[in-house]
């Protein structure tokens, strides 16, 4: 069977619903795929992004886990010790920070320190991310805290398309995985302003999705829009809010999609960045140590003698996210405005 | 801050203080230990509920004077107990001389089991071969038992170019896949829901293998005990669970772990699951209630929690000097006593073994040993340039390098030839 074969025919998906079909077609393919976590079970997850799994799949390969986060990581290395390849999820990435240890001292390093005796094989899957007025404790973006470790890969998509491919190929990969799903855009696009209507992926290309088996690789970055400007990198929701932006702006941006932090494309970020000169990296994340830093660095230390301007970073602030000022808090299309204004003025 | 309320007594905060420190007498006459052969043995099928009583008693086979006594005796014969008595006077013979060889400077760490070797060997005896065991750092006898090479272990503790875990982690953190036993790791008590993820597996898979797993007293305070907990009795998971109560965690007696309020067995009766507390010097009460635990596992019939009652009779590590915290009396005062001689008294009693016959095989042990020490040093000891390859510093962070694994790798490499190295 060709690799289109397997891919089969193209529907329209939302994020939600490639994610579904991305488990339920590695359930169906590996026997050993098993998905976890607090209400994925009968209820199908408090995103429905499990939903009808556990029917399919039956309770042993699908189930309801107690309220425990160090339980629920634990169990799946315990679970990938034994040769399963287990996708738990995490509710809110929000949650994640009782299973910190879990992840870091063991998912992350069960291979380097046992001499690849017994590895970890692991797909974390965790909504991230604002937006959705979900206040200091459903909102935040903890990639920064993960893409600090050695051994785990961090992994964020930003459409239906890639978000089914990259989690295919995450619970194919044989080292651990976080997968981290911007919320925001599960249902749609963002734009970037909370007071227009939302939009839905209806009219978006990267909302056809086919229903079988297909991947994108971990590791590759996406080039969302060519442009000579300047160069974007940004992830996840961002994506959205920034190509609506520069259209807003009429900015010839090039807009580089990472979709894969941890390993970084970093030959697509140099390239782009040597084309352009110029270089914004736009994350929700607060700002201090945040992955944006480690950006900034690299393109720096890359890309220095191509640069016009100094780097910009566009971040959420260094505060918890506010739940009534949520708007204020969130890196929107003004913040983006104002850094590309300073970017580009000369 | 506010002055108290005049009209209410003050509170005050009870902070626990071990009965002995250094100068004291130790005197352990008000530890409870109840007749070799009195605590009743349930049938394995019977419900956790019904035998609750079990996680304050304390099983017992071998009595004062040699005699295994008992509904939970577990009549081996007197070649398994050979086994057992060999197995673990060698896990005490390599403890002295791996704990010798750091003291001469040949590696940078190591933990003895020294009291604590009836907790590992006699378990491992009683599960199959094939079982999976997640342990904890004190846990060498497990490897010893079934058949581990000695070198092998040597290798790792010495980090040098013979050791399959390639110099990455500290000695006596062992992994062995093809002896059941899980990479070790030093952050405490995550392998707890590690094992009830390998049992819970197994059990979905409807594999046979069961999982058994070792932690000590002070890590039972750990989220990752808790979490274990409520999984496995919310799954049946096919699960032993071990509290190794050695009374002391580096300086901190059991008692910061929740000793004064209750036994660590009884740990598991708030959550449903089936518990023993035994005589962790008493081999083949460790024995009997492995069995009687791996029992119940492959019957379906859930997870068992045994608390071993031991005694850590040296330091906690090459790292720490017991004398400056505990009484110096202690280890000799422990009413349980020391599980080899147990052991040993109880075969000799038998007929089965003597005094002659227990030197002539110290002395054997100690020779094996010793001829595996000079192989292990053929690769090297730690420090002595004989290690892994620079490069492999690098290797199996993931399973292919990255781009910025390799740049790293090559700039260690040139930083070594700029060394002159």
């Amino acid at each position: 069977m060709s690799v289109a074969d397997e891919a089969g025919a193209t529907v329209r998906m939302n994020m939600i619903q490639a994610i579904n079909s991305a488990m339920d077609v590695m359930m169906a393919r590996d026997p050993d795929v098993v998905v976890m976590g607090e209400d994925v079970g009968y209820f199908g997850g408090v995103f429905r992004a499990t939903a009808g799994l556990q029917a399919k799949f039956g309770k042993t390969r699908v189930f309801d886990t107690p309220i425990t986060e160090i339980g629920i990581i634990g169990v799946a290395i315990g679970m990938g010790a034994y040769g399963l390849r287990p996708v738990p999820e995490i509710q809110f990435a929000d949650y994640i920070y009782p299973a910190l240890d879990q992840l870091v001292s063991e998912a992350a390093r069960l291979r380097y320190r046992s001499a690849a005796d017994f590895t970890a094989p692991i797909t974390v899957r965790s909504p991230y991310g604002g937006g959705i007025f979900g206040g200091q404790t459903h909102s935040q973006s903890p990639e920064g805290i993960f893409t600090h470790v050695s051994g785990i890969k961090t992994v964020i998509p930003s459409t239906p398309y890639d978000a089914k491919g990259l989690l295919i190929a995450a619970i194919e990969d044989n080292d651990p995985v976080l997968f981290l799903e911007p919320k925001r855009i599960y249902n749609g696009p963002f734009h970037g302003h909370y007071d227009r209507p939302a939009k839905t992926w209806a009219e978006h290309p990267g909302a056809d999705v086919p229903e079988g088996h297909y991947r994108v690789a971990l590791g590759k970055a996406a080039t969302v829009r060519e442009g000579e400007a300047l160069t974007i990198l940004c992830y996840g929701t961002m994506v959205h809010v920034v190509a609506n932006t520069i259209e807003e702006l009429d900015v010839d941006a090039e807009i580089i999609d990472l979709r894969t932090l941890v390993p970084l494309d970093i030959e697509a970020i140099e390239e782009s960045v040597k084309k352009t000169g110029r270089c914004l990296i736009v994350h929700e994340a607060t700002r201090t140590g945040g992955f944006g830093a480690e950006l900034s660095a690299l393109v720096q230390e890359r890309c220095f003698y191509h640069l016009e301007a100094p780097i910009e970073r566009v971040t959420g602030f260094d505060t918890p996210y506010p739940h009534s000022l949520e708007w204020a808090y969130f890196p929107g299309p003004v913040r983006i405005g104002e850094a590309l204004k300073k970017l580009l003025k000369d | 801050m506010d002055a108290p309320r005049a009209n209410l007594p003050p509170l005050s905060l009870h902070v626990p203080e071990p009965k002995f420190r250094p100068g004291d007498e130790a005197d352990f006459s008000d530890v409870d230990v109840p007749p070799a052969g009195s605590a009743r043995r349930p049938d394995t099928a019977d419900p956790a509920s019904s035998f609750h009583e079990l996680a304050w008693s304390l099983v017992r086979v071998l009595d004062e004077s040699g005699q295994a006594v008992g509904p939970w005796n577990p009549r081996l014969d007197p070649e398994a107990l050979r086994k057992m008595l060999r197995s673990m006077a060698m896990v005490r013979a390599f403890d002295e001389r791996m704990f010798r060889a750091q003291r001469q400077g040949k590696t940078s760490f190591y933990m003895k089991s020294t009291g604590e070797e009836a907790v590992s060997v006699a378990a491992t005896m009683a599960l199959a071969s094939d079982d999976m065991c997640f342990p904890s750092y004190r846990q060498q006898g497990i490897l010893i038992t079934r058949g581990y090479p000695l070198v092998t272990m040597m290798n790792q503790i010495y980090s040098n170019k013979g050791d399959p875990l390639q110099g990455r982690q500290l000695p006596i953190m062992y992994s062995a896949k093809d002896h059941g036993f899980f990479s070790i790791s030093g952050n405490l008590a995550t392998q707890y829901p590690q094992a009830v993820g390998w049992a819970m597996a197994s059990a979905a898979k409807g594999d046979t293998r069961i999982a058994a797993t070792w932690c000590g007293e002070g890590s039972t305070a750990e989220g990752d005990f808790h979490s274990a907990m409520t999984f496995a009795t919310v799954y049946k998971a096919p699960v032993i669970l071990n509290v190794v109560n050695n009374q002391w965690a580096i300086s901190s007696f059991s008692g910061f772990a929740g000793a004064e309020a209750t036994t660590f067995a009884a740990r598991a009766v708030g959550y449903g699951i089936a518990a023993l507390r035994i005589d962790g010097n008493d081999a083949l009460a460790v024995y009997a209630a492995t069995q009687w635990a791996a029992e119940r596992a492959r019957t379906n019939q859930g997870p068992t929690l045994i608390e071993h009652f031991t005694y850590r009779a040296e330091g906690h590590s090459t790292s720490d000097d017991p004398t400056a915290y505990r009484s110096a009396g202690e280890p000799n005062a422990w009413p349980l006593g020391d599980p080899v001689r147990r052991l040993k008294e109880h075969l000799i009693a038998l007929g089965e073994w003597d005094e002659a016959r227990h030197a002539a095989q110290d002395l054997e042990l100690a020779e094996e040993v010793k001829r595996a020490q000079k192989e292990a040093e053929k690769n090297g000891i730690l420090g002595h340039g004989m290690h892994q390859p620079f490069e492999t510093m690098f290797e199996g962070v993931f399973e292919e390098m990255p781009w910025h694994l390799k740049e790293q790798s090559e700039q260690m490499i040139a930083e070594r030839k700029a060394a002159g190295i």
